[in-house]
């Protein structure tokens, strides 16, 4: 048994042993849990896909006369911000896109910039074009703004995702005779293809899967720098089936986590696009794992064969909520490259990118192996799997009015 | 005078059982060079030639082609990947026909082998980080 306490000394002197959490999984299997267990300090973990609540603040600063943007309209290279605010606080949703674009019109529509583009650019540190409107005040005279900004200039620009680092999720198929486009992708008829996305065996809430050391206040990576989880996420559902291993074998878990947009990284925050769906920002996170007993280590072990997802039919199943899935398959055999679905075989595709998962949990290794990144003690657990929180459908009934 | 191109054939799922390339062996005096093939029976079939021989001959090669019913399409775009862009997550691979894009073993990073690209560019609307780039 350790402390963080204990782990943060070893951080320190630069004595910490760190291993990965695809590395972890050699070392038990060649020494056991409970060397490895005691050997090992930190795992980390990593994972890098898209990721659609997510999303930055800012204080854009007060211009000269001022002008209430609050409640008025705010538009970043086109993209509209939400203003309900005080007079220069703004959120700028990741997908969301110009009023102009024609989205599904032509369908399937291309979204070819939208906010999540917006905030790649700003890290990127380019310029960006703010347009805003504003009723005017006695106080804040000015109606028109129309200014470039840059991010180094704005007083805060934090990165706040309600939803990321979804634990596990489904893989998505196309039952139909037509091709359909969502958010998993473009999905071939007739179980032409099966898209997942998930890290597996390096996907933070994965490797803890009952939030024994992850919770609100765990220090991270995110997006190329360092944030924190704000809250559990939107649509947070710990109480989903689980495996004997403990991992749940649907979309389970979520993270909401925050950070300074401005020490964040243009690599690690990517604006894309899905055919036919929408905009969307693909996201960086690695979690660092402190191996606080053998059973927190043992949960860091688990292999791509040990994680089961759903196969879902994104033609008919998903869109009309129908309960239920076609049938089950591990992340060894997504990866393998082709798995069967009654009875055909179907190539697999992935959306969330394994290679950038490894770049990123290397990177937190090295962080804490130079001691530049030590660990935080969360400051109250996410529900967990025994706590009844679950991800309510919405219940539908006419508005009464009242008067 | 001699023409020698590279061009992709688009067959109706009609045609897809008959010896059309013979037929421009036999009737047209061209030679070819089948340089990749994806056709299966009852569904379109695609087919990357290139075709040479006397203009004459390779015109009305070409036109017997057309008035099969075939689509003609010059190989003359050329899909290139934006290596700044792509995020290697392979959501390209299993739209890819001809196997150009691949996740490579161990590294899981996702090859893009440009000489087994036929420029369908069924890729390049489906990459989220709009990597796939068509070059004329």
């Amino acid at each position: 048994m350790k402390t963080i306490k204990e782990i943060n000394e070893k951080i320190k002197k630069g004595e910490a042993v760190v291993v990965t959490a695809e590395e972890v999984i050699d070392l038990v299997a060649k020494k056991g849990t409970k060397k490895a267990s005691e050997e090992v300090d930190v795992v980390t973990t990593g994972t890098f896909g898209p990721m659609c609540s997510s999303g930055a603040y800012f204080n854009i600063g007060h211009s000269k006369p001022r002008i209430k943007i609050g409640a008025g309209t705010c538009k970043l290279n086109e993209v509209p911000c939400y203003t309900g605010f005080a007079a220069v606080d703004i959120y700028l949703g990741a997908t969301a896109i110009p009023d102009d674009d024609p989205r599904n019109k032509i369908y399937p529509g291309e979204f070819k910039y939208g906010g999540s583009h917006v905030i790649h650019d700003l890290v990127s540190g380019k310029n960006v074009h703010l347009e805003a409107s504003a009723y005017g005040t006695d106080c804040y005279p000015r109606k028109k703004l129309s200014t470039s900004i840059n991010l180094k200039d704005m007083n805060e620009a934090v990165l706040f995702n309600i939803r990321n680092c979804y634990q596990n999720y489904n893989v998505a198929v196309n039952l139909s005779d037509k091709p359909i486009y969502t958010y998993m992708g473009m999905l071939k008829p007739n179980l032409g293809n099966a898209n997942y996305c998930s890290a597996g065996q390096l996907s933070p809430l994965l490797k803890d899967p009952y939030y024994k050391t992850i919770g609100v206040g765990t220090k991270i990576f995110l997006g190329g720098g360092i944030g924190y989880v704000a809250w559990q996420g939107t649509q947070h559902n710990p109480t989903v089936k689980r495996k004997e291993n403990g991992i749940p074998q649907a979309p389970a878990g979520t993270l909401a986590v925050i950070g300074d947009l401005k020490q964040m990284k243009q690599e690690w925050l990517i604006g894309c696009s899905m055919l036919g769906y929408g905009v969307t920002l693909i996201v960086g996170i690695g979690i660092p794992i402190p191996v606080l007993s053998e059973e927190i280590l043992k949960y860091t072990a688990a292999k791509d064969e040990d994680i089961y997802a759903q196969v879902v039919d994104y033609s008919e199943a998903y869109p009309q909520v129908v309960p239920g899935s076609i049938c089950e398959v591990n992340y060894a055999q997504l990866k393998s490259g082709k798995i069967t679905v009654k009875g055909k075989d179907v190539p697999t595709g992935s959306l969330s990118s394994y290679s950038k998962a490894r770049e990123i949990a290397e990177q937190l290794k090295s962080w804490i192996e130079k001691g530049d990144f030590d660990l935080t003690e969360a400051v109250a657990a996410l529900p967990g799997a025994e706590s009844g929180y679950s991800f309510k459908p919405l219940k539908e009934s006419p508005s009464i009015s009242q008067e | 005078m001699v023409s020698k191109k590279k061009i992709v054939l688009h067959f109706p799922p009609r045609l897809v059982d008959q010896p059309i390339v013979y037929k421009l062996v036999k009737d047209f005096d061209l030679q070819f060079n089948i340089l990749k093939a994806s056709i299966t029976p009852e569904e379109e079939g695609l087919m990357v030639l290139e075709l040479s021989g006397k203009k004459e001959n390779y015109d009305s090669g070409v036109q017997y082609l057309e008035s099969c019913g075939i689509k003609i399409q010059p190989l003359s775009r050329d899909v290139v990947r934006n290596e700044e862009k792509c995020t290697h997550c392979g959501a390209c691979v299993p739209v890819c026909p001809t196997g150009a894009l691949f996740v490579e073993e161990g590294s899981r990073k996702i090859i893009f082998k440009n000489d087994k690209c036929i420029a369908c560019e069924l890729c390049v609307k489906v990459c989220p980080p709009r990597a796939m780039e068509v070059h004329f």
